[in-house]
């Protein structure tokens, strides 16, 4: 139903090709997804910067000229934001030097019918309808350089095939969400959800797996609590491949159907939902390469 | 009831082959079960009084089918992957919940309307799969406390034979408001069965007809019995799981108050559920179906956000493993069964077939529990009926059918992808008529629609 | 936690406990009373209307609360002798067992419902309800009760040393009350019977346990008249 292909790179030497092995190892997993896909990077030049929010919005056309969304966001945020908008592909990216909140509230304002799908100092998040490659080449994922990214092909299962229903799912500042496999107690954990004042997006099962780590990460847990806690609520098969930030991490359940496969060399670290997809990383031959025990959650940081 | 003949100058009574041949047509509101009804009032000018539940067609668990797992879902292999069956029932406020193997447990049956044979019957057959049984309105037999690893003993308006010794022995208390066979009314035991036995532990002159009080003497509504389940907590030492059991007519509004009212799991009981003794015009005439009582219970804990935080047990018409799955798909943390306990043990076992037609009645038909003349032993204080059933193999039996009641449900979870029957959720089901969707508010099959919902 | 204060008195014995529910709670209260052993006397001060006091005892000792207490008070006794200086609640002595329960103020209503055994003694008035559903238990109280007291009563006496209310002894069983006053009105299957030489024997014992020097020859009795034990046709308007 789905592929999915994250790397981090420990080495900051590898960061310029980070786009370019991304992109081969996503070229592996297509047929696994071919209705949508979806990018995470992190830290990639042109599209992030330090110290400066970034909203990732669904869409290149947003109704309204460039220009105007900025002049109408810079009467919202301070002359010293350097307020940024551009269009990469069919994602369109706006920015600020203000606190991540500050803009998602600025941007509503101006753009109410706009998807924010991805948010952060770090992360750029990229989605649409079609098929991968042609995506990733629309995009641009090839020339981007990073610390770290993350691609899902997508076959949806019981929610609508649309770009918002694509993944990642990126509901909390930095923080990406992949899944392959299908969750079957969501609507449960929705409603509970709901109760507790979350706001969903789309009918989505792994929203809710989104909406949950970033739950718990607010009351205070790190991602590997988090994850155990999933675990602990969400029935069903899942593999998932989380980022923040700084880290990377990887869960299956217990009973461990869906594909899941690591390499890790002391220059990367790299999940792919088949070792196709891994097997024309630089020195795969000396990886350590394995796959994730059933219901053990995995994590790396940067 | 029994069917006695009052026209004995009519002819022997036709086959059903000869009332075809002769075109004969039966009334659809004068019934030959009303007929006959109309007739015993006339001749007696007392209401009849029987057992078991509602025996009209009511929207039930029949209607509702899942959706099992295939391509968008994924099914669980039987055996190595599990699916657990356990339930915590409540740990809510109670610093000893009950931690039970299934979610099948045994509801109240009194000693008095049930033999003691028959109470030791299920205290053995509910311990031997780790589950629990509950007294009734009659207080704790040694017999049943002996053989009952879990016994929630039942606090009623009646109060018979309530002592704080007993109280301190239960694994949990059920504070009683009602029964989904006729929630509003008070229990009844005729003459025939108040032995001296029962008498004695009812505090009651041998032989009478009995009847119980409808309301609690010393509390009345959710602001008191706030303060009653205080009581009981502080005598108990906050120990002990304290439930309370209300008959499915408002079930939204009773569940919400019942756990306001401090109550660690809520009870609730349809129309389908069983009596010992009640008029017929209330068992048929009063309470709604537990299909539709459910998610109206489901509702209010979720709207307190406190669905699955405080249990939820149902009862009333629980048969089959398949029943036990859409209860909990539906919400429910457990099920409780009675009906179906009594026959696990021998109630209308065709094997009596000639003892049941010397009463006017017939296996498969036999209600009339109030009599105390039940040949299969159960519904009786006779001595010598009672002692037909062998309360272990009786155990056995009923043992052998919570297994099976547990083992149906798993089969159906794990086709659904569930790891443990709590993960069953409404949205595995789909209901069959417009009625049972609109009731258990799941979509028609086939459709995305839900009567007065979408 | 339990606030105990050291005795002050040089005559009482270590064996005297006073409990200040003025920032103690009542669930401390009643496990110190869960814990404590026969012979030990206790004193609940500041009750404060406050409810579910010392319920639950099941031993030999004794308690005095100075004050007013709320709902269910001495609910479930079981051996000891509970005192209340003021007026109690609701249910007073519910549901008792045995000992001895005396309330010098007025109790509310469902004063000794359901009780198995023992005595309560209501100096007071006593409200609507008293003794409903009682099965052994003896209540004496010195004042007026109110209506459907002893309702389905099943057993034990109920002595009234001032009026009944309405519908007294409704569908009583074969418990017993004696009244000195006037009855408003008698409860369905409730009937006047002749007080014989046992009754006035008895009336006395309970008079006198209840430390009160009325005449049993000054009450009337009352009982079930057994008329509703069997369901019958023509009882069909008392249903």
């Amino acid at each position: 139903m789905c592929g999915i292909a994250a790397l981090q790179l420990r080495n900051p030497r590898l960061h310029p090709q980070m786009g370019s092995l991304l992109s081969s190892m996503m070229c592996q997993i297509v047929d696994r997804g071919p209705d949508s896909a979806g990018l995470a990077v992190y830290d990639t030049p042109g599209l992030v910067s330090k110290g400066t929010a970034t909203l990732s919005l669904l869409g290149k056309d947003q109704g309204m000229p460039v220009g105007d969304i900025i002049a109408a966001l810079e009467t919202l945020l301070p002359l010293s934001a350097a307020t940024a908008v551009r269009v990469v592909g069919d994602t369109t990216l706006v920015s600020a030097a203000v606190d991540t909140g500050l803009l998602v509230k600025a941007v509503s304002e101006t753009l109410p019918g706009s998807t924010i799908i991805g948010r952060g100092e770090h992360v750029a998040v990229m989605k649409s309808v079609g098929h991968p490659m042609d995506i990733a080449a629309e995009h641009g994922l090839e020339a981007m350089a990073g610390s770290q990214g993350l691609s899902h092909t997508r076959m949806a299962t019981e929610s609508a095939v649309t770009a918002g229903g694509s993944h990642p799912f990126s509901v909390a500042d930095d923080l990406c969400l992949v899944h392959n496999g299908s969750f079957s107690n969501h609507a449960t954990i929705r409603r509970g959800l709901l109760r507790d004042g979350v706001v969903f997006d789309s009918d989505n099962d792994t929203e809710v797996g989104a909406r949950y780590i970033a739950s718990r990460l607010q009351q205070g847990d790190d991602l590997e609590t988090a994850l155990t806690n999933l675990g602990k609520v969400f029935d069903g098969f899942y593999t998932l491949v989380v980022t923040t930030a700084d880290s990377m991490a990887v869960v299956r359940d217990p009973i461990a159907c869906k594909p899941a496969i690591i390499a890790e060399t002391a220059d990367y670290v790299a999940m792919a939902s088949e070792y196709r997809a891994l097997a024309s990383l630089p020195g795969i031959e000396s990886a350590r390469i394995f796959e994730p025990e059933p219901g053990k959650v995995y994590t790396w940081s940067l | 009831m029994t069917i006695t003949s009052l026209t004995p100058g009519a002819p022997a009574a036709s086959t059903a082959r000869q009332v075809e041949e002769l075109g004969l047509r039966e009334s659809a509101t004068f019934d030959r079960a009303t007929i006959a009804d109309i007739q015993r009032a006339a001749a007696t000018g007392v209401y009849d009084i029987r057992g078991w539940g509602a025996k009209r067609k009511v929207p039930h668990f029949d209607d509702l089918l899942f959706l099992g797992a295939s391509m968008s879902r994924y099914p669980l292999e039987g055996y190595r992957e599990k699916c657990d069956t356990d339930v915590v029932l409540g740990d809510r406020y109670a610093s000893k919940p009950l931690h039970l193997q299934t979610p099948v447990t045994i509801a109240g049956m009194s000693f008095g309307a049930l033999s003691a044979n028959a109470k030791e019957a299920l205290g053995r057959g509910a311990s031997e799969v780790g589950t629990s049984t509950t007294t009734g309105d009659g207080g704790m037999t040694p017999e049943e406390r002996g053989q009952s690893k879990h016994l929630v003993y039942q606090y009623l308006p009646s109060r018979y034979g309530m002592n704080p010794d007993d109280l301190r022995k239960a694994d949990a208390i059920e504070i009683v408001l009602g029964q989904g066979a006729k929630p509003g009314g008070g229990g009844m035991l005729l003459g025939q069965k108040i032995t001296e036995r029962v008498a004695g532990m009812r505090t009651l002159p041998v032989g009478i007809d009995q009847r119980s009080a409808s309301r609690h003497p010393d509390w009345t509504g959710p602001d008191d019995l706030e303060i009653k389940i205080g009581e009981l907590r502080e005598i108990t030492d906050w120990k002990t799981p304290i439930y309370v059991k209300i008959g499915a007519s408002r079930p939204y509004y009773d569940t919400a108050l019942a756990v306001k009212a401090g109550a660690d799991v809520v009870v609730v009981d349809g129309m389908q559920g069983g009596t010992a003794a009640t008029q017929q015009v209330f068992i048929e005439n009063v309470g709604i179906p537990t299909l539709a009582a459910i998610p109206q219970a489901v509702q209010a804990l979720q709207e307190l956000g406190l669905h699955r935080k405080v249990q939820l047990i149902v009862s009333g018409g629980i048969r089959t493993g398949a029943d036990v799955a859409k209860a909990m798909a539906l919400g429910a943390d457990a099920v409780a069964i009675g009906t179906a306990a009594l026959i696990a043990l021998g109630d209308n076992d065709p094997r009596y077939a000639a003892e049941y037609a010397a009463l006017g009645s017939a296996a498969g038909y036999y209600d009339d529990f109030q009599d105390g003349r039940d040949p299969a032993g159960i519904t009786t204080q006779d001595p010598e009926l009672s002692s037909r059933l062998d309360p272990v193999a009786g155990g056995r039996r009923l043992a052998n059918y919570l297994r099976v009641l547990t083992m149906e449900a798993q089969t159906i979870a794990r086709a659904c992808g569930k790891s443990h029957l709590h993960n069953l959720e409404p949205e595995d089901l789909v209901a069959l008529t417009i009625e049972a969707s609109a009731m258990a508010r799941v979509p028609l099959a086939g459709t995305s629609w839900i009567p007065g919902a979408t | 936690m339990v606030t105990l204060t050291a005795p002050e008195n040089l005559e009482t014995t270590l064996d005297s406990f006073t409990v200040d529910l003025d920032g103690s709670p009542v669930r401390d209260l009643n496990q110190a009373l869960h814990n404590a052993v026969d012979g030990q006397s206790w004193t609940v001060e500041s009750p404060g209307g406050k409810h579910s006091l010392a319920v639950g005892i099941n031993t030999d000792i004794g308690v005095t609360i100075n004050g007013h207490a709320g709902y269910y008070a001495a609910g479930m006794h079981q051996k000891g002798d509970v005192t209340i200086t003021g007026n109690a609640g609701v249910g007073l002595a519910e549901n008792i067992m045995s000992g001895r329960v005396h309330v010098k103020g007025d109790a509310s209503q469902s004063a000794a419902a359901t009780g198995h055994g023992g005595l309560v003694v209501i100096d007071g008035n006593a409200g609507a309800r008293c003794g409903i559903s009682m099965k052994g238990v003896d209540v004496v109280v010195g004042g007026n009760i109110g209506h459907m007291s002893a309702f389905m009563a099943q057993a034990g006496r109920l002595v009234v040393c001032g009026d009944a209310g309405d519908a007294l002894g409704d569908s009583i069983y074969e418990a017993r009350i004696y009244v000195k006053g006037t009855v408003a009105s008698l409860g369905a299957d409730c009937v006047e019977k002749p007080m014989e030489a046992e009754h006035l024997e008895e009336l006395g014992g309970l008079l006198t346990a209840a430390g009160r020097t009325d005449k049993p020859a000054d009450f009337k009795r009352y009982g079930s008249a057994r008329n509703l034990y069997h369901f019958s046709v023509h009882n069909s308007t008392s249903y």
